[in-house]
Order: C-alpha cells, then structure tokens, then sequence
C-alpha cells in the first residue's frame, strides 16, 4: 500500500527490508536484556551510592562535607563518556583489571550517585526541623534518627527525581558499548558491520528505546501518585 | 617520562581538542535555544497539528538516547539522501536532543509567569505576538535561566560523544594518545580536568551571571 513511498528516484539507497529486520530481531532483543540489566545494576549502586553521599555531604565534619561535595561537582561536570574510558584504562595501569561490565557498572553507578545524592539532598532538607527536635527529645541516636525517622519522610519527595535519573541511566547504557558492553547499541554496531546495512539496525535500536522509555516514565508517573496516597500526602 | 614531559608533548593536541570540543559547544547550544523556542512555543499552541508535531519531536528526541540519535543522524539519515559531514552531524544531533529538553524547559518558564500579566498585555490591546515577545518571554527567561545553567552543562558533557563519529574533540584526542602512549590515567585524568574547568569556571560563572544580568534588566535584582 505504502509502496509509492519508498520510489527509487526519492530515496536512491533508502530500502527498509523486513526479512532483514525479523532477522536481526532476536539479537536486538537479546541485547535488550543487557541493556535492562546494565540499568538495573547501575541504577542499584547508584541509589545505595547516592544516599551515602547525601548523607556524607550532612556530616559534622567540615573536610568530609567539602570533599564529598566537590566529588559530587566534579563527577556532575564531567562527560560520562569520559569516565567509563578512565575507569577501563586506569586500573590495569595499577594492576587492576576490571571486566568491561564491572568497569562500566562502576562508572555509571557512580556517575549518577553524584546526581542522585542532590535528590536525596533535597528529599533531607526538606523534612521539618521539629521532626529532630522531637527525637533528641525521645533520647534517639543521630543513625536512629535516620533511620526510623529522616530517611523514611525523605524518600517520597524525592521518588520523581529519583525515577527520572532511571530514565536517564538506561538511557546512557548505549555508552558503554565504547568499552565492549554487548548493549544495544554495541550489538546494532556488530550487525551493521557484519551486513553493511546500518539503517534497520538503528532505527530499530531508536524504536526499542522509545518503547521502553515513554511506558516507564508514565509508570513513574503513577508510582509517585499511589506512593503519595499510600503516605496520606 | 615524567608528567611534565608528557604534557608538552601532548598539550598542544589537547588544547586542539579542546578548540572542537568548544565549537561542538557553541554551534550546539545556539541550535538548542532556537529549537527549545520554536517547539516550546509549538507545545502551547492551541492548533492541534502544530501541537502534535511538537510532541512527537519532544518525545522522540527525550525518549531515545543522544548516542542512538547520534549514530541515526550520521550513519542512517544519508540514506535519506541527506548526508552531514561527521563535525555537521555532531552538533545537529547534541542540538536536537537538548532542543526537546530545552523545549520543555521554555513550556514550563512561559507558563510561571502569572496570569494577570497575560490579562494586562490584553487589556492595553497588544497583539498576541507582541504580548508574547515583550511582556511574557522576558519574564519567563528570568524563570527558566537556572535550569538552562544545567542543560548547557550536558550540552558540554553531550559533547563528548561527537567523538565516537571521530570529531576531533577534547574526547577524541585523549584516547586516541592514549592509544599510543597506554598512560591513561594522565592523559584521561588531565582531560577530565579540562573539562571541568569548562563546564564549573567558565560555564556555569557565565550563566550565573547572565541570570544577574537578566534580573537586573527586569528590575529585579
């Protein structure tokens, strides 16, 4: 029906192939999978990362705070593309070789950590001062404090940006393919290079993200809501 | 070969780099304002269609990844018959992926400034456009400037990936030396230096700035 649009003389090398596409299919999807999973792994170290950095940046100590804050600064000005390739290279200088998967968990963990301890900084700041005046009144330890009390009402402030940054995190998975990463991205490169044909490979790569993205921030969405109800919000 | 050695080596194919690295920048940043207003203004159209497209650009460009949009811009679009050069490519792709953010960005500035200023340019009979142009964007950049602080240091960090399409930026000069040199953490160490001078000395000083600068004109300072 739609034959008319893909004439010759419009698009002279413009040849989407199905079969091609049915193809590569299954590799794409396949790498789909390390792709969530580079998320998720990332996404793990970057919340229990992230915390600790928020709650570094409150501590006593003025050298602890500044230290971690100018980490924090420098981490957040800096490509991440450029840190994946510091991580890789500079341990074997060391003596320490990291696997392309642990090299790259470890960047983007800890690339946006830096972002997500802002977000818990605002979730902390924003929880009334009265809330530890009453626990020192109760006798509490300031990790008490934290726990039963801080950390618990800072959370759901903080879940939009928090879900936003996982967005964000799949969405730089593709980088790790310059590390050897078998994501997305890096499995479109293989097919393209293998067959010559580039264009159903990363236009179905551009298709696949779009499917996952757009579903997950409506997810987001709703998540924020029902957390909101459940806490009387 | 000590530090210093290294680095009058290598510093001049560096600051090289860093010359692409800043004109990726620029060239990027100044199609990202001009999209982020075309498409923000678009999203709150009340034409359906005009709406519509702005959507679809917004999510397509927040919902993939630059790297995808990247390598969809340099190696599918000459497929199309459009073909970009690779320095081209670069920052037409980091432009029409901070466009959408930007664009949301201009959507969210525009609708904080109060209503009674949208009533008040009415009632003294000013046009739609004219209305829009001095008396609300002004007040919405004001708004919006503290967020544009942040998206033009991803525009700089969105830099970096130009060098997967072999642009030779900042990025792409670091690891081709070390490929020759295998001293990665100097060479990848000084880079990331260099780029944080970038983005917190030079960047972010500017934009502060230009959010002083822009209160003032306003009599809000």
């Amino acid at each position: 029906m739609f034959d008319w649009l893909f004439m010759d003389e419009w698009f002279p090398k413009f040849d989407w192939r199905w079969d091609y596409t049915w193809e590569i299919l299954p590799r794409l999807i396949e790498a789909t999978g390390n792709t969530l999973i580079a998320a998720a792994a990332g996404y793990l170290i970057a919340l229990v990362l992230g915390l600790v950095f928020a709650l570094a940046q409150r501590s006593q100590s003025r050298v602890l705070t500044f230290v971690v804050r100018e980490f924090v600064e420098f981490v957040r000005s800096t490509p991440l593309l450029l840190q994946i390739f510091f991580i890789f290279y500079v341990g074997p200088q060391f003596g320490i070789t990291l696997s392309p998967w642990v090299s790259g968990m470890i960047a983007i963990g800890l690339h946006y950590s830096c972002y997500l301890s802002e977000v818990y900084r605002g979730g902390l700041d924003s929880v009334p001062k009265g809330q530890w005046e009453a626990a020192i009144a109760l006798n509490m330890t300031t990790a008490q404090t934290y726990k039963r009390l801080i950390i618990p009402q800072a959370i759901p402030p903080a879940i939009p940006g928090l879900g936003n940054y996982l967005i964000g995190i799949f969405k730089d998975t593709p980088m790790l393919s310059v590390i050897g990463v078998a994501e997305l991205i890096h499995t479109a490169n293989a097919i393209g290079s293998e067959t010559w044909r580039y264009l159903e490979a990363y236009t179905m790569v551009g298709v696949i993200f779009l499917a996952l993205s757009l579903p997950a921030a409506g997810l987001i969405r709703a998540f924020e809501g029902f957390v909101r109800r459940r806490l009387g919000m | 070969m000590s530090f210093f050695e290294f680095m009058s080596l290598y510093w001049p194919r560096l600051m090289s780099g860093t010359g692409v690295t800043a004109a990726q920048f620029l060239l990027g940043a100044v199609l990202t304002v001009g999209l982020a207003l075309v498409f923000g203004l678009m999203k709150m159209s009340s034409n359906r269609a005009i709406k519509g497209f702005a959507v679809v650009y917004i999510e397509i460009f927040r919902g993939t990844s630059l790297l995808v949009q990247l390598y969809w811009i340099f190696f599918v679009l000459p497929l199309f018959g459009i073909t970009l050069e690779k320095f081209t490519a670069g920052w037409v792709a980091i432009g029409l992926n901070a466009g959408a953010y930007g664009a949301e960005l201009v959507r969210g500035g525009i609708m904080s400034v109060p209503k009674g200023q949208w009533e008040a340019a009415t009632a003294i009979n000013m046009s739609a456009a004219r209305r829009m142009r001095r008396i609300i964007l002004p007040q919405a950049l004001v708004n919006m400037l503290p967020a544009w602080g942040n998206l033009m240091v991803e525009i700089l960090k969105g830099t970096a990936l130009v060098s997967l399409i072999s642009v030779t930026d900042l990025m792409f000069e670091a690891k081709q030396i070390n490929a020759s040199t295998y001293l990665s953490a100097q060479i990848f160490g000084t880079a990331l230096v260099i780029y944080y001078i970038l983005a917190r000395f030079l960047l972010t000083p500017f934009m502060r700035w230009l959010e002083g600068f822009m209160a003032r004109k306003l009599g809000r300072a």
